[in-house]
């Protein structure tokens, strides 16, 4: 079927702010399918709240807009510009949603609208549990015995019917919030009446548990002539009970035999068949262990996480191909861009094996609870590939970066075997470990398995490393034990540990035995056809067949690895917007990198594609074979500026800023000399190594001080210390971690946060814009909320930020971008920071500016000046609108994790608020977060003593708005005193009715709760915070914060103006 | 099921007990080589029996169903080499095997699993291989060899583990190997009758996968299975409802005695359905050409189009040869099935006949089972006759 002419014009939803279950990827199959559409000659309207995304950019669609994802603004996008056609299915469940909704209240009908790529009858019947069911029963396939409830009465009941455990299944929710497995009535009766709340449309799954049956997805298309295709099968190695999101996860299935896998695929297609998708769509299978029964736990009627990593495991690119199915073609004609010479109408298959593992937050959020359950906590994951599943699973564990390659980990070598049974029992991120140290301890593959339920062949699997790490402490190294290490992939670096030899040892041990690592091309067709796509893995033990290509010059652009709270898809943007600009300039470009949701690791964005994980030793063995003539290290985030030494000792020559300007910065003792030379204050800090250390450096300093590590990202281990006792407890948690680096100290200073991007070609700089933060220092920047252009400073600060701004990059002899964080404190500017690398706002400032400074830093880099390029140099002529980051995140997903902020970062996300007005683009800022205010005008406000001054104006105005407000004895009483009709209610540990109960209540729009500073928190408020997150209750922790949010209500509108960014 | 559920139980422990016994095996595994007739040696370990062996080779793409592929008679006079790299991953399920032994001359695969893990399994593919006195290699970079058979065409080569090999006396009789007379070698030698309570259809065996007799069987056909060189008049004698031709191993134009028959078979009014090899022949029967492709097409994942409907369908495939439609008389029939990716042959409609013939195998097994309404559509022939 040729190309459906009539779609001229389409509306692209996106998914908005990175939360947990919902990030880069689809970003990727937005990215992919805009390009796509614009391809076909389609015009493309897009719409997304997210700054952070490439999908935003100009060249990716026509029309641009980042607003709040609601309906009223798409209607509004809608009848300004008028597309013939809305995409809702490369948005994530969010999109879909949306999609729904806009079909539902007649909006699409109304400006003559349609879906494309699914329809109201597809969401609908794939989504809502009861049509679901319905239409599994219709074409005979299994699901769970399950009956949706609307209240937990029903669910009760029902359960008694079955017998426990049940699973719980919030409908319309994305990453399983909510849901869970409940195993008495007491966790029913929780889990059930949370669930129904979360639910856009109050209703819960209650459903037979089918934990620890094999979980098999299945990623399919169909086309609108009903050709379907299976794209690829997944199979995940924790059983059913740990969301596919969390799981370690192997493509293909590697213990199904035919029989199986081709029931289960026949399944999968007549289910995409009957619910009539016409695109990508992803099914996912409970199978029985011991038989052939299944059940089908899940079908997401779109693209999705798991769609993203198909495609990367397989070369398919699936959010293409649903795009063009979306607009008419068939599968069978459609190209298949990696051979050039097949169509999408075929199955991929493997000649390798693919292993993805999670990468969990619990760093970050030391006090969550680690338990995996079915509501996904990874914000992110990893993929390797390899010709076996032990290399495979060895790749992905170091892509990880949680200091950890190989399955040793931390003391479990000295924990008893009764300690490690019981460890086997707890279903969480280290699991894998545990296995490991079970099997070294002895402990049957079969006690193994009746525990986890994991496969014997997976854990023999992991018999076979802990072997090699056996034979390699004992065994003499010879030349058939270190290849058969390498190939299983042991890096040198654990060799070296274990057989006692220096890293150095081993790496010529295998120069001179030619054990070296080849690369093979994923092809879609396990070599049946040749290809043309560049896109290579490494092995050990085979035969090399990436060319190394010659003639352009040739750069190396490090990729950032997983996704991570201080490290979000903006790294992503920066990497991907410097391959297109080396591109540009006439390089031959290849990435790096290893998280397959990722634009980067899309096979047509650079020249080359190395999916591999980001350790010097394997970046070594990319660049013996490619021989690079330069490395781009400063867009990749701290992953790639951690290699920064490696490349330099592999004569890879650092391209833009120098490494030792890099290592300036970071350096304290380095950083001060260049502050002192360059006449710029900063607040007075020390170095320390030990906790003794710190202790006297704080009273020198003065509580309350900041303490942390220094080369982390994200204000990892950072923290206000106001007493001894703090400093000893941070110091104890930093130091978890061996530190190669020391530790600081520094004055904590109260003030106004300022930060600048600027690009600086080592003679002139440019900045394209100031931002203010409006929360006051204290708040990580990530969390805080980002004011551009900065409004409470005056021409002289600013001057000053320029100067300084110009005074550090030029001493840092930046090429490329810089960072600068500052604080403004009492008329005077002081640095707290400086990152010569790209930041985290540099996509955000990117479009609010219209200033390409990833591009122009690429070209800086190339030897350009800023003049060449076109720009005066200095701070650019301010925009005439606001534009306002907020951060976005998942704390409702993360069990036990305290949401106060500080100088941690927590956000996963961020999402923009842009307008003429600063109010407009705040209140649109806070929609887009998901703040929709008022509902019952009812608040909760309880805070610290520092800051009772600030909170009488704040409960005044919302007050004014009709709020009813309540408070606990010293905030009641204190309100009281200045008049505010505050309301008492009783501390958690006194009687009902108390503050939790009003939480519980449903009836709470808003919590103020500004906690104490330093370590020892009250219980109380962690309490009343997360019972208030998990309730779905908004919660504020910084008083500027609370400021902002009553600003922005006080200044509703109800008809919002529309930005193009496009257009800026 | 509830005996298999047993069976792997007593298995399992079995296996857990020997691994370390496995894992000692699998470090003094011998030497093995593979000697392309261009020249090429891939040097591996040998699994299977030891013996010298010199075969056809030719890759299969599928990612399951090893066992399908091993005991598929079209592989006689060949050995395979897996493309996936891991096998054996979930053992031998016996009641999984398409014929009653395998078929290859080697088996070539890149790992073997050490140890198999399935609740229906019932022993190692290892085993298997020796029980069926097959030769093998493992852990060679079969992604390498199947680039040169792909760029090369699919060649001849032999396994060995004999390190003292003179390549200049393998060679020449590398080169001079032709597969021969397999359809003799694995057709049955008598008549046998799966019982049913519907349609008589006669199943000509040139190597047939026993899921062809069982597809048409589950649909309640009574099939009669006959040895592939029946005289057509002892099958039109029996008074079938249908004939149905099966797939089979080598060069179809070898098979002239069959071809006569199939003649005389295609001038009565008996509904034929024909599968790989007997696509092949019923096309040379009545006058067209087949040629050897350069690699053949043998994996789970091939499209194939029917030209009636314009739908794509995956399909199963394992064949070397294929009908040359340039040579197809229009008067006699067309093309029914094409192949997406390189436009060969998949089918043919006869005309004014009630026969049709497909190139893959919508019997599956192993491979997708999307094109088996094409039993169903045979049925219909039958019926409506």
């Amino acid at each position: 079927m040729p190309k459906d002419n009539s779609i001229k014009k389409v509306l692209v939803i996106g998914s908005g702010p990175i939360v947990i279950g919902q990030a880069a990827e689809f970003d990727y199959a937005g990215t992919q399918a805009c390009r796509s559409l614009k391809d076909e000659g389609v015009s493309v309207v897009l719409v997304n709240s997210n700054p952070a995304t490439i999908m935003t950019d100009k060249n990716i669609a026509d029309n641009v807009y980042i607003e709040p994802l609601t309906v009223p603004v798409l209607e509004q996008i809608i009848a300004k510009e008028r597309p013939d056609s809305v995409l809702p299915t490369l948005g994530g469940q969010a999109g879909l949603n949306l999609g729904m909704e806009l079909a539902e209240k007649g909006i699409l009908e109304k400006y003559n609208c349609r879906l494309i790529g699914t329809t109201p009858e597809t969401i609908k019947r794939a989504e809502d549990r009861l049509e679901f069911k319905n239409t599994m029963e219709k074409i005979h396939e299994p699901v769970a015995a399950s009956l949706v409830v609307e209240n937990v009465e029903d669910g009760i009941a029902f359960t008694n019917s079955i017998g426990y455990p049940v699973v719980l299944r919030p409908a319309y929710t994305l990453g399983g919030s909510g849901g869970g497995i409940a195993h008495n009535e007491e966790e029913l009766v929780e889990i059930l009446s949370n669930g129904l709340r979360l639910s856009r449309v109050g209703q819960v799954l209650v459903e037979r548990c089918i934990a620890g049956w094999k979980e098999i997805e299945y990623e399919v298309m169909r086309d609108g002539a009903g050709n379907v295709i299976t794209v690829c099968n997944m199979e995940n190695i924790d059983p059913v009970g740990v969301h596919t999101g969390d799981s370690i996860v192997v493509a293909p299935s590697q213990t199904l035999g035919d029989k199986e896998y081709q029931m289960l695929r026949t399944s999968a297609l007549n289910i995409i068949s009957e619910l009539k998708i016409t695109g990508g769509c992803n099914v996912q299978f409970a199978l029985h262990p011991e038989s052939f029964e299944y059940c089908v736990i899940e079908v997401n009627p779109r693209v999705s996480r798991s769609s993203a990593l198909a495609s990367k495991a397989t070369g398919y690119p699936i959010a293409k191909v649903a795009a063009k199915i979306a607009l008419g073609y068939t599968l069978d004609e459609i190209p298949n861009a990696i051979t050039g010479k097949t169509f999408a109408s075929f199955e991929p298959m493997l000649d390798y094996c693919v292993v993805k593992f999670p990468r969990l937050p619990f760093d970050k959020f030391i006090q969550a609870k680690r338990t995996l359950t079915t509501q996904m906590k990874a914000t992110g994951e990893v993929m390797a590939i390899c010709n076996n599943f032990e290399g495979g699973l060895m790749k992905a564990l170091r892509s990880l970066e949680q200091h950890v390659d190989s399955l040793i980990y931390e003391d479990y070598g000295t924990k008893s075997k009764d300690e490690i049974l019981e460890m086997l029992e707890r279903v969480d991120d280290r699991r894998i470990f545990v296995i490991a140290e079970a099997i070294r301890k002895g402990i049957s593959y079969e006690t193994i398995h009746e525990i986890t339920k994991i496969d014997i062949w997976f854990i023999d699997k992991i018999a076979i490393l802990v072997e090699m790490e056996q034979a390699l402490a004992s065994q003499p190294l010879t030349k058939e034990l270190l290849a058969e290490a390498k190939r299983i992939e042991f890096p040198d670096k654990v060799i070296a540990q274990l057989t006692g030899k220096t890293e150095k040892e081993i790496k010529n041990l295998r120069t001179e035995w030619g054990i070296s690592a080849a690369f093979k091309m994923v092809d879609t067709c396990a070599a049946e056809f040749s290809a043309t796509t560049p896109y290579y893995y490494s092995v050990f033990g085979s035969e090399n067949e990436a060319e190394e290509t010659s003639g352009r010059k040739k750069v190396l652009v490090l990729g950032s690895g997983p996704i991570r709270i201080g490290q979000g898809i903006e790294f992503d943007f920066c990497s991907v917007h410097c391959t297109w600009a080396f591109s540009k300039a006439g390089y031959e470009t290849i990435i790096v990198n290893n998280n397959p949701e990722t634009v980067s690791t899309d096979f047509d964005i650079a020249d080359k594609l190395y999916f591999e994980p980001l350790t010097p030793e394997d970046v070594e063995n990319i660049v013996e074979l490619e021989k690079p003539d330069g490395a781009v290290v400063q867009f990749g985030g701290q992953t790639a500026i951690k290699l920064t030494e490696a490349l330099m000792k592999m004569g890879v020559p650092i391209l833009g800023t120098s490494a030792e300007d890099v290592d300036a910065a970071e350096d304290r003792e380095l950083f001060d000399a260049i502050l002192e030379q360059c006449e710029i204050p900063r607040p007075s800090g020390l170095t320390v190594f030990t906790c003794e250390e710190a202790i006297e450096a704080a009273h020198k300093l003065g509580y309350p001080v900041l303490v942390r590590p220094s080369y982390v990202l994200g204000g990892q281990g950072m923290q206000i210390a106001i007493n001894d006792n703090d400093i000893t407890e941070f110091i104890g948690i930093i130091n978890r971690i061996a530190q190669e680096h020391p530790i600081l100290v520094d004055k904590y200073m109260m003030g106004k946060e300022i930060e600048v991007d600027a690009v600086c070609d080592g003679e002139d700089i440019l900045i394209p814009g100031i931002m203010e933060h409006i929360e006051r220092a204290g708040i990580h920047s990530g969390d805080s909320i980002s004011v551009y252009p900065a409004k409470s400073i005056d021409e002289q600060v600013k001057a000053t930020l320029v100067e300084y701004t110009r005074r550090l990059a030029r001493a840092l002899h930046v090429k490329g971008l810089i960072n600068i964080q500052f604080i403004v404190a009492d008329g005077q500017v002081y640095v707290i920071e400086v990152n010569p690398r790209s930041s985290r706002t540099v996509p955000y400032i990117s479009k609010v500016t219209g200033i390409p400074i990833v591009d122009l830093a690429t070209e800086v880099i190339i030897g350009k000046t800023i003049r060449e390029l076109g720009y005066e140099p200095g701070l650019q002529k301010e925009a005439d609108y606001y534009a306002i980051k907020m951060p976005v995140f998942s704390f409702e997903k993360l069990r036990g994790a305290d949401i106060a902020l500080g100088p941690e970062m927590k956000s996963t996300g961020e999402c923009l608020g842009i307008a003429k007005t600063f109010n407009e683009a705040l209140y649109k800022a806070f929609i887009g977060a998901g703040i929709q205010l008022p509902k019952h005008k009812k608040m909760i406000i309880t805070v610290r003593d520092t800051d009772k001054e600030e909170i009488v104006d704040i409960a005044r105005r919302f007050e004014a708005l009709g709020y009813e407000i309540y408070s606990t004895v010293g905030t009641a009483k204190h309100l009281r005193d200045n008049g505010v009709n505050a309301r008492h209610v009783n501390k958690l540990e006194q009687d009902s009715p108390n503050l939790l109960d009003l939480i519980l209540d449903h009836h709470i729009d808003l919590v103020i709760d500004t906690p104490s500073q330093g370590a020892v928190r009250s219980h109380d408020g962690f309490i009343i915070r997360r019972n208030a997150i998990e309730t779905g209750v908004n919660v504020l922790t910084s008083i500027d914060t609370a400021k902002a949010l009553i600003t922005s209500l006080e200044n509703r509108e109800e008809d919002l103006t529309l930005i193009d960014i496009a257009t800026i | 099921m509830f005996v298999f559920f047993f069976a792997r139980r007593r298995h399992r422990e079995s296996v857990a007990a020997n691994f370390i016994h496995i894992r000692k095996e699998m470090v003094e595994r011998m030497k093995a080589f593979l000697i392309l007739e261009d020249g090429h040696v891939f040097t591996g370990k040998g699994i299977g029996v030891d013996k010298d062996v010199i075969s056809e080779i030719v890759f299969n793409t599928s990612m399951t169903g090893y066992l399908e592929v091993l005991t598929d008679p079209s592989y006689a006079g060949q050995a395979v080499v897996m493309t996936y790299p891991l096998i054996g991953n979930y053992g031998i399920c016996r009641e999984d095997m398409e014929s009653k032994r395998a078929w290859p001359d080697g088996y070539i695969v890149r790992e073997l699993s050490r140890i198999p893990s399935n609740f229906r399994c019932e022993g190692t593919l290892e085993d298997f291989l020796v029980e069926n006195d097959i030769p093998g290699i493992a852990g060679i970079d079969t992604r390498a060899l199947t680039k040169i058979l792909r760029e090369s065409g699919t060649m001849n080569g032999m396994i060995t583990r004999n390190e003292n090999y003179n390549l200049d006396e393998i060679l020449p009789k590398l080169k001079e190997y032709k597969v021969t007379g397999v359809v003799k070698k694995v057709s049955c030698t008598e008549k046998s009758v799966l019982p049913g309570e519907g349609l008589k259809v006669a199943l000509l065996d040139f190597g047939a996968k026993s899921n062809i007799a069982d597809s048409l069987n589950q649909r309640g056909c009574e099939v009669t299975i006959y040895p592939a060189d029946t005289p057509a008049e002892e099958i039109i004698a029996a008074n079938p409802d249908g004939i149905m031709l099966s797939n089979g191993p080598g060069d179809p134009a070898e098979n002239t005695y069959i071809i006569e028959q199939i003649k005389k078979l295609y001038n009565t009014d008996i509904p034929i359905f024909a599968i790989c090899l007997g696509h092949q022949l019923m096309a040379l029967a009545t006058g067209c050409k087949t040629y050897k492709m350069k690699y053949g097409h043998r994996g789970g994942n091939h499209p194939v189009k029917d030209l009636q409907t314009g739908r794509v369908y995956i399909s199963s495939q394992n064949h070397g040869y294929v009908v040359d439609t340039e040579q197809l008389d229009p008067e006699i029939a067309e093309p029914a099935f094409v192949n997406v990716n390189d436009g060969t042959n998949e089918g043919l409609a006869y005309k004014n006949k009630n026969i049709f013939t497909v190139q893959f195998h919508p019997e599956a097994c192993p491979g997708p089972q999307d094109s088996g309404y094409l039993f169903d559509r045979f049925i219909n022939m039958m019926q409506n006759r």
